[in-house]
């Protein structure tokens, strides 16, 4: 059987003064994914070895990683796609390393809410909201953020600049700010068109490039400056009072 | 020193998001905690593709949708429970609406819903192909607009702290630092999901280890009906990823090797080219997949690999249906199995998808353990008996999700009395315990991974979509002999930060108590009904067997089994119809 070399990076605070790099030969089969690989190391080689997975299915967000340089979901990397190797698997960029592969995501945790990613409306008093399937069409793409950080790897921005809420926050946000359902735009404004919002990006577009499931981030996040910018331009005009 | 809150809820999947906001409502003084070992948005609610039932059509009824629940379940079903949830079902997927949930919609605006596997009327509400990752990240983001529900994301419950038949809270690890909190709660909810991962093949994620179920069995809570293990007919062959039943209700076929509509020949209708509800493809769970055995029984199956498989063929869908009502499947197809099914044939076999045991709770989610309540996939109340209907698990983790909130919210208003101290040794102990844990096993001789795969495929020998007395004495003794080489398990990892092996260790403790329960229970019931099918004893047998099994764990880990009556409402027990 052919085999394929991973080379995994280590670290273990208290142990390892600096990040390592241990190398594992590992099978390689037509239907592995890297996740598969990893799974085989820690089941068979070495169960010290530390990294998140859950649905291997591309959809839970968990086992994000940087992969010969790139951030992507392991779970849907296959491993002859680096053959003949060496792998390198590294963790995400641009998020302080818990352990081995499992980086802290705690700072897009913290963000998230500030963007209100909730609908902000008065239901109807029976039934659903109307809402036709080009109206859902508006805001669709951007629903379909599985948090899953390979965007925040990607960014330029976010790694020099941490303040910065970042592509999947501000798609987030800007997903319910052309809900036809939701009237909230208004009460996430001061948040996305802020310093360290939209107008933080710089639309290198390495974000939408990253994104596994389509969301288009910097698509968001360009219409997004589109809009603050006419809504500061009817500041300028009207006053405060009027905005609405 | 401890933590405090009203009342705890361990999962952070759709049942656990639905009770911990269920309980800010019921009162905004309570402090509520959700504790995960998993970020909320990990949950496996994220996985479920196909939809959510609830009447809402002008041509449905909630009796309609009460009948194809009870029958579909094999009349080991709680109908009281039953009615309440089609009652309710309509208003929390309402609600998920208001919510901002993108359900799919018609043309003019309104909810779209879709057909599913037994299932007599179009009833299920979907958000394209991904609705469980919809519903769960609605939820998840609704509930970050109540500031004051505290979140333990990647903290693993261990135990729970039960003092005079009473619940007063948990011990967790905080993955990322290996602390160890005693956390105080006058009452506890589990929505931990369910156990897939007990069998070697299945749809669920790498985290369903029935930690929830095995929390409260080993803390004196009877298990229910935990030989009723659902096989999803169509998994794709070695990954065991999801197929959803919505290809077949957009129009599916399945195909044996001969190109042939197999499943006309097992008393599930005949073949037409528009799908027809409660007939052939859109047939129940369990039936589907017995006949797929009974296929490869005749040879007529395609062997390959990962065993053996017949194909789902949704190429006469075309292309347009495919990207509008299923665009998960073509990606997973095309990702995981190099396939397109706009023009190709998809490979599929039977797999573990969703246990319908669990937890024994009554119509609010109450266990028999003053203070523990339970919802979701990891609680059997049971509205789903010998077999759950496609579409049904996703209102039932809002419904009951949202009685348990209610229920444990009011519980703990009507409290006199806190813990003894005794609750705070207890919780002192089984840190020491796991601190033990961490450090010995130096000398271990067994690999965790091992012991995992034997018992995997042990499952699945013994007690799998058909069982015997025979196969399952002998799954008992060998699980019985896992247990024991457990104790000599080897761990590697003595670090305390992020230490995942310790978790998996932890993990499959769960495992063995939750396959040796299956497997206690499934001996027990000497009939076939629904997904409980022994080849020994192939008749349903109501006189003996319309009662639910209640599992007791014995100190050793056995189960001691006994029965529970079936409440009956309206709906007498009869033959399962399907096609005819």
């Amino acid at each position: 059987m052919s085999t394929i070399t991973m080379e995994v990076t280590r670290y273990r605070p208290g142990e390892d003064s600096e990040p390592t790099v241990q190398s594992y030969e590992v099978p390689l089969r037509k239907e592995w994914a890297v996740l598969d690989g990893l799974n085989h190391i820690k089941d068979h080689l070495d169960g010290t070895l530390s990294y998140r997975w859950s649905c291997r299915m591309g959809i839970c967000g968990s086992c994000g990683m940087t992969v010969n340089g790139r951030p992507v979901l392991s779970c849907a990397s296959f491993l002859v796609d680096y053959a003949p190797g060496p792998v390198r698997v590294e963790p995400l960029r641009n998020f302080p390393v818990i352990r081995d592969l499992v980086v802290d995501i705690s700072d897009f945790m913290e963000k998230l809410p500030r963007v209100k990613p909730w609908l902000i409306a008065d239901p109807p008093e029976e039934g659903e909201f109307l809402q036709t399937p080009e109206e859902m069409d508006e805001y669709k793409k951007y629903s379909m953020c599985i948090n899953c950080m390979l965007c925040y790897s990607a960014c330029p921005v976010y790694a020099l600049e941490p303040e910065f809420l970042g592509p999947a926050a501000i798609a987030l946000g800007q997903r319910y700010n052309l809900d036809s359902r939701d009237h909230g735009a208004e009460d996430r404004r001061d948040v996305l068109a802020s310093a360290e919002g939209a107008w933080a990006c710089t639309f290198v577009g390495e974000c939408s490039t990253a994104c596994p499931k389509g969301v288009d981030p910097a698509g968001a996040i360009q219409r997004y400056k589109l809009t603050a910018a006419v809504a500061a331009m009817k500041d300028f005009l009207m006053p405060r009072g009027a905005r609405r | 020193m401890a933590q405090f809150h009203n009342v705890v809820i361990v999962g952070g999947g759709g049942a656990g998001l639905r009770a911990a906001v269920a309980v800010a409502e019921a009162n905004p003084l309570l402090s509520v905690a959700i504790v995960s070992k998993v970020y909320p948005m990990r949950s496996h609610t994220v996985s479920a593709e196909g939809g959510a039932a609830a009447v809402i059509a002008e041509d449905d009824s909630l009796d309609e949708h009460a009948y194809d629940t009870v029958s579909g379940g094999d009349w080991l079903v709680e109908q009281d429970a039953v009615e309440a949830f089609v009652q309710e079902a309509p208003r929390e997927l309402l609600r998920l609406e208001h919510q901002g949930c993108p359900w799919s919609r018609k043309p003019d605006g309104h909810i779209a819903v879709r057909a599913f596997g037994g299932m007599k009327k179009k009833r299920t509400w979907f958000a394209a192909d991904k609705t469980g990752f919809h519903l769960l990240h609605t939820l998840f983001q609704s509930a970050l607009s109540y500031p004051d529900i505290v979140r333990y994301d990647e903290w693993f419950v261990t135990k729970l702290l039960v003092d005079d038949g009473r619940v007063h809270g948990v011990v967790a690890i905080e993955l990322a630092t290996g602390r160890i909190e005693t956390i105080i709660a006058n009452a506890v909810i589990v929505c931990s999901g369910g156990c897939g991962r007990v069998f070697p093949f299945t749809t669920n994620a790498n985290i369903k280890t029935g930690d929830g179920m095995a929390l409260a069995y080993q803390a004196g809570a009877p298990l229910k009906d935990m030989e009723f293990v659902q096989y999803h007919p169509t998994g794709l062959p070695f990954t065991g990823i999801l197929i959803t039943e919505a290809t077949r209700a957009e129009g599916g076929w399945l195909l044996n090797k001969d190109g042939y509509r197999y499943l006309q020949d097992y008393d599930l209708g005949k073949p037409t080219p528009e799908p027809v509800l409660r007939s052939m493809e859109l047939g129940p769970r369990d039936r589907l997949s017995q006949a797929f055995m009974h296929e490869h029984a005749k040879g007529r199956t395609i062997e390959t690999p990962y065993g053996p498989i017949v194909h789902l063929d949704l190429r006469h869908l075309g292309a347009s249906v495919i990207d509008s009502k299923l665009p998960f499947v073509r990606e997973l197809c095309s990702k995981y199995q190099n396939i397109d099914p706009v023009k190709e044939l998809i490979p599929v076999r039977p797999v573990v998808h969703y246990m319908m045991g669990g937890i024994h709770t009554d119509i609010d989610g109450a266990t028999p353990l003053e203070g523990l309540y339970a919802a979701g996939e990891v609680a059997c109340v049971s509205i789903n008996g010998a077999n759950r209907l496609g579409s049904n698990s996703l209102p039932e983790l809002l419904v009951f999700g949202a009685r348990a909130g209610k229920a444990a919210a009011e519980y703990v208003q009507s409290l006199q009395t806190g813990p003894r101290s005794v609750v705070y040794k207890q919780g002192d102990d089984e840190e020491r315990r796991l601190r033990h844990e961490l450090g010995r096993h130096d000398d271990g001789t067994e690999r965790i991974a091992d012991i995992r795969t034997e018992m995997q495929s042990t499952m699945e020998e013994g007690a799998g979509i058909y069982r015997d007395g025979n196969s399952l004495e002998k799954a008992a003794v060998k699980l019985h002999e896992l247990r024991e080489r457990f104790e000599r398990a080897a761990i590697d990892d003595h670090s305390s930060t992020f230490n995942t092996e310790i978790v998996a260790m932890l993990e499959l403790s769960c495992m063995l108590d939750v396959a040796q329960s299956i497997v206690a229970c499934a001996l027990q019931r000497t009939e076939s009904r629904g997904a409980h099918q022994r080849t020994d004893h192939p008749m349903r047998d109501d006189e003996k067997f319309l009662a639910h099994s209640l599992v007791h764990r014995q100190p050793d880990g056995s189960g001691r089994v006994g029965y529970l009556p079936v409440t009956i409402t309206r709906w007498p027990p009869g033959e399962r119809v399907y096609g005819r």
